[in-house]
């Protein structure tokens, strides 16, 4: 079913795949199907009254159960993971380009890109001969845990290295979906408003990062990005900036710098 | 728009429960939503009928009970209400504050025969 508004009903879920690789695993979407399990209309006698069941269940808990099995996969193997989250066009591709062609040679880095369709994304970073997966989620506006279990067991990933999972390009929906990140980092560039953390605050709520990226355009749009922090950081007053150009590399040392001393 | 994710999950909970107790069908579902939840209420009953569609939800009557934003002042220890997750401490216009209710959605019972 579409994951955005419910039209349809098969072909949509989620894809993944290496760079190159053709799409042989698309049966997904039938593993939930509990709808013919139910058939108790045989003659024995099952209680058919009224019962109340007090469920006080969170309505999340399978993505957070799976989530949580992720993080122990990752502390386990010392992987720092970071869920990079924003709006479509803000950089977070350019941004993990350049962070990889910078310290690959430094860290072990893989990368799980997550957009609704093409291997573009996956494509770029196998350019650059980092590991990488590419999650299609078809109509579906953001990834979820059990999409990155899937992934992982993908990438055969070495212990003490850098998961980077670039999320689907949207500041609404991930924000609710725990995928077993260390670090949530989202990205806002300077041709956006300054009042878009207030306008999607519960992404900004959820992020531990905060990178302003498109600095070097600043002479040429009308934005105030000390206004832009104040009202990040009335949304999340814990929230650790960096302001840079993945274009022409200014401030990139600083977030080297954290990424080296966090992981 | 995640509310159709929101309520395949609530379908899938649903499923398991009832299975559990041999019902064969939900005759009303009791939701707490959140005001700081990120949930649109309109948006999850719009989406509702589409997902619900051939599981033991699908003739459920949907009720939801909405939860206000309350939060703790890190700062003057001040206890208020919340609308959106950025408002201010009423007293000391303090952004430091600790979220005590209304971040969550749950299904907090089921009626099944």
């Amino acid at each position: 079913m579409c994951g955005t508004c419910g039209c349809g009903t098969d072909g949509n879920g989620p894809i993944i795949l290496k760079p190159g690789e053709h799409n042989h695993d698309h049966h997904h979407e039938h593993d939930h199907n509990h709808v013919h399990n139910h058939d108790h209309s045989h003659g024995h006698s099952h209680n058919h009254k009224q019962r109340v069941i007090e469920v006080e269940k969170d309505v999340l808990q399978n993505n957070d159960i799976l989530a949580a099995r992720n993080r122990g996969y990752f502390e386990a193997k010392n992987i720092f993971t970071l869920n990079l989250v924003s709006s479509p066009g803000s950089g977070k591709t350019s941004i993990l380009e350049k962070t990889l062609a910078d310290l690959k040679n430094e860290i072990s880095f893989y990368v799980i890109e997550g957009d609704q369709q093409t291997l573009n994304d996956a494509n770029r970073i196998d350019a650059l001969n980092v590991p990488v997966v590419q999650i299609n989620t078809g109509k579906g506006c953001h990834l979820e845990s059990d999409m990155v279990y899937n992934a992982v067991k993908k990438l055969e990933m070495k212990n003490d290295s850098v998961l980077m999972i670039e999320n689907v390009g949207n500041l609404v929906c991930p924000s609710m979906f725990d995928l077993g990140e260390k670090k949530r980092v989202v990205i806002i560039s300077t041709t956006e408003g300054e009042d878009k953390p207030i306008k999607y605050p519960d992404m900004f709520y959820t992020a531990d990062i905060c990178i302003i990226n498109k600095m070097d355009l600043l002479p040429y749009v009308n934005i105030d990005v000390e206004k832009l922090k104040d009202y990040a950081l009335q949304v999340n007053p814990n929230l650790l900036f960096f302001e840079v150009s993945a274009t022409n590399g200014d401030g990139m040392n600083e977030w080297y710098k954290w990424l080296k001393e966090e992981m | 728009m995640h509310e159709l994710s929101i309520a395949t999950s609530i379908v899938k909970i649903a499923e398991d429960e009832t299975l559990k107790v041999n019902a064969s069908d939900v005759t009303k579902i009791e939701l707490e939503i959140g005001a700081l939840s990120g949930i649109e209420i309109d948006a999850l009953k719009f989406v509702w009928s589409s997902a619900v569609k051939d599981s033991v939800l699908e003739k459920a009557v949907l009720e939801i009970v909405k939860i206000k934003g309350m939060a703790i002042c890190e700062n003057c220890n001040t206890e208020f209400e919340l609308e959106n997750i950025y408002d201010v401490c009423i007293k000391c216009n303090s952004n430091f504050k600790n979220i005590t209710q209304g971040k969550g959605m749950k299904i907090k019972r089921l009626e099944v025969i």
